[in-house]
């Protein structure tokens, strides 16, 4: 944990304006994450984060024997099944610097959870230390850990962003996509008024709640709308799967899609839900 | 109070169909967590004091019999009375006969969660003792026999109207029969009426945010007044208090003070805080001339040493729940017991059993901004997990959970097969999908697309998939 933290510290102080490359270092080894949802769903997103970490100096590997970060198991209190999947997870990754996950929940699930299931097996809980002090959520290693400031991308509208639940509480995403966002030509943010209240999508939450799920997110969808804004952006597929299937049934126009495609210049294929073009 | 815990998503359904509770609501979501964030700012140490709180709270939890013990020395040196109420059954007959010892016709309260916790009132109405709630909500809700939904602001459920209307209804035959329309006149009806109240009591029954081992003081605050007047103008004051409220000195009262209000309500602190030492001595004007505290247990001390005993530490401030966006969405009486929102949903399971009250644990998303800003930093979403843990463990989930769960963990653990099953799907939702580009309903996924629509996957196969192509 220390040494990349001294280098996010390094990365962080007042003044100091880095080119979109490592921060000095030699290129980084990193790990994809992809995520569960953005394999199924979304595959974009993981080429948008490939894309991001190699102009900023890394190379980047996609371990193949990865599946999930055990969240849904863990959520419903299933602890075997969860310790199983994370000894998968740390069994693939924990050769590589460092590991990327273009969601701030899957990363915070590596990050803060995997060292506590452990705690009767001191060698596991090394080796989960180990991985969680080297696991981070995208946009926050971009900025903090590699010290990028800026992207080269455009995206003409007015973007709204959600900060994600455990992103946002766990690892304090919250400036970092600001700051990205703030150097994408063409586009102009506009914030909700409570931009850092969930969503309702909550994982297996949403289904076994629904109308809870459907009143929370019906609020958020509200202060979207409030923004005037045309697209709406987050950094977990999650949130915006939820988000965006709301918007849909009630007929709005925003566009949905992750932070980490309009930051990597491809923000102009089909937003989430939306028909594309020449299919079907 | 009887809980409905288990009856929890009919009195969401109803939750969210009640217009009025929802217009509450929202008034509230904006209110509490504002003025709360203004506080914090304003007092630069404010992080380092949540740290000393909880670093407070757990010492007394450490040794709590310790300081337990030295509270009741202390209380029995100033001539007043401790009793210890394993169950919430002792405490009521405790506290009944108390009251009956000195022939108690009636008992003027100050407001408490263990007193609804134990159902006081309605023992206290079966021996022919009435019970007159004196903190505005709650005489609010006692005069409309409702249970409180909120644990600082216990009719922060209703409007203006309705309460207006209530007043209508009780108040005609006291000859009060205008209906009020302003806030400042339904206020001073209240006001009033219970000031009668106060000076007929036989005995004054309050809560206790603190009980202070080295002084055998009781603490409490109040932005009303009234426990002041419920404790000292009656013959018997009865202080009843959870085994957790001990704290062992009155610097440490001071630093939980400054968290307390400034987490609950905004303020820097409460309008009145008043520490209760013991009946009243020889030359004192005025206080009671008996001063008993009613120790309850009722299943807290099992928590001790455990992984759950975080949740000893609350000093129910409110914030949890003030800040809860599922809260937010139902109101505090769809918990279906005495304590609401996040700190309810790790309380009653504990209290009323986990089979009884097993979907508010599961009732959250872990967003986490309950523990953000607990001013005790409980962590609410690890504890609400852990009773999660502990309904797997008892097979007590959702046998449809439990089957959905075993399927994917089955899956999840090869990742070959998951990665063939992954494309099975990524293939079939896309066949149907792609050309809305979402569904607007899916077999199995009726929580989902009964109020949302479900975006179909891009086309051109998962990631992985992808990814492999790309690379060969």
């Amino acid at each position: 944990m220390a040494p990349l933290q001294e280098i996010r510290a390094a990365a962080n102080l007042p003044g100091v304006s880095k080119s979109p490359s490592c921060s000095g270092a030699p290129p980084r080894r990193v790990a994809l994450f992809v995520t569960c949802l953005v394999d199924l769903f979304r595959p974009s997103v993981g080429f948008a984060a490939v894309k991001l970490l190699e102009e900023a100096g890394c190379s980047v590997e996609v371990p193949p024997l990865q599946v999930c970060c055990g969240q849904p198991a863990y959520n419903s209190g299933d602890r075997v099944t969860t310790r199983d999947i994370a000894r998968q997870v740390i069994d693939a990754f924990e050769s590589y610097d460092a590991v990327v996950a273009p969601s701030g929940s899957c990363g915070a699930m590596l990050s803060h959870h995997y060292p506590g299931l452990f705690d009767d097996d001191p060698a596991m809980k090394a080796r989960a230390e180990r991985l969680a002090g080297r696991s981070y959520e995208l946009i926050s290693f971009l900025v903090d850990v590699l010290g990028v400031t800026r992207v080269t991308a455009r995206y003409a509208g007015v973007a709204t962003y959600h900060d994600s639940c455990s992103g946002l509480r766990e690892l304090g995403v919250k400036r970092q996509p600001r700051r990205l966002l703030g150097s994408v030509a063409g586009l102009r943010m506009s914030e909700m008024t409570s931009p850092e209240v969930c969503c309702g999508f909550g994982g297996t939450f949403c289904v076994k709640y629904p109308d809870i799920s459907n009143a929370m997110v019906s609020e958020k969808t509200a202060d979207i709308a409030a923004t005037g804004a045309d697209t709406l952006l987050a950094g977990d597929l999650g949130c915006l799967m939820n988000m965006a299937g709301k918007l849909q049934r009630d007929g709005s126009a925003v566009r949905v899609r992750h932070i980490a495609e309009v930051l990597a210049d491809m923000g102009d294929n089909a937003s989430i839900g939306e028909p594309v073009r020449g299919t079907g | 109070m009887q809980s409905t815990a288990h009856d929890f998503k009919g009195n969401v359904g109803a939750a969210l169909a009640d217009p009025n509770l929802q217009d509450s609501l929202g008034k509230l979501k904006v209110g509490f967590s504002e003025r709360r964030r203004q506080a914090a700012e304003r007092l630069p140490e404010f992080e380092a004091l949540r740290d000393r709180a909880r670093d407070i709270k757990n010492h007394a939890l450490a040794n709590l019999d310790f300081y337990l013990e030295e509270f009741e020395r202390k209380v029995t040196a100033l001539g007043g009375q401790v009793h210890w109420a394993p169950t919430a059954e002792d405490a009521r007959r405790i506290i009944g006969e108390l009251c009956r010892s000195i022939g108690a016709r009636t008992v003027a309260k100050s407001k408490s969660m263990v007193a609804e916790e134990i159902a006081l009132n309605d023992h206290l109405e079966a021996l022919g003792i009435a019970p007159i709630e004196t903190d505005l909500g709650e005489y609010i809700i006692q005069l409309r026999r409702e249970p409180p939904s909120h644990i600082i602001a216990p009719a922060v459920h209703l409007t203006k109207d309705q309460v207006a209307d209530t007043f209508l209804e009780h108040h005609g035959k006291l000859g009060f029969t205008k209906r009020l329309t302003e806030r400042n006149d339904l206020v001073a009806e209240a006001r009033h009426i219970l000031r009668q109240k106060f000076l007929d009591a036989d005995v004054g029954l309050t809560g206790a945010n603190f009980l202070v081992a080295e002084t055998g003081s009781s603490m409490l605050i109040t932005n009303e007044g009234n426990a002041d007047l419920s404790n000292t103008l009656p013959r018997m004051h009865i202080v009843l208090a959870s085994i957790e409220k001990v704290i062992p000195t009155l610097e440490d009262a001071a630093v939980l003070l400054r968290v307390l209000a400034r987490s609950a309500t905004g303020q820097e602190s409460s309008s009145y805080t008043t520490l209760n030492t013991g009946p009243k001595r020889a030359g004192d004007l005025d206080g009671p001339e008996q001063y008993h505290v009613v120790i309850l247990d009722n299943g807290r001390s099992s928590v001790l040493g455990t992984e759950m005993q975080d949740m000893l530490r609350c000093i129910r401030c409110g914030a949890c729940m003030n800040h809860c966006p599922v809260y937010g969405a139902i109101g505090g009486h769809a918990y279906g017991w005495v304590y609401p929102g996040p700190i309810g949903a790790v309380l009653t399971p504990q209290l009323v059993g986990l089979e009884e009250a097993s979907n508010l644990p599961n009732a959250s998303t872990f967003c986490g901004r309950c523990e953000s800003v607990c001013p005790v930093r409980i962590p609410l979403p690890s504890l609400m997990r852990h009773w999660r843990e502990r309904e797997f463990e008892r097979h007590l989930t959702p046998k449809a959970v439990r089957q959905g769960l075993a399927l994917w963990g089955f899956l999840a653990r090869r990742p070959r097969l998951y990665r063939r099953m992954t494309a099975l799907a990524n293939r079939l939702l896309g066949l149907f999908g792609r050309a809305n580009g979402r569904y607007g309903s899916l077999p199995l996924a009726g929580g989902w697309t009964r109020f949302r629509d479900f975006p179909a996957p891009e086309p051109g196969g998962t990631f992985h998939a992808q990814w492999q192509r790309r690379r060969q």
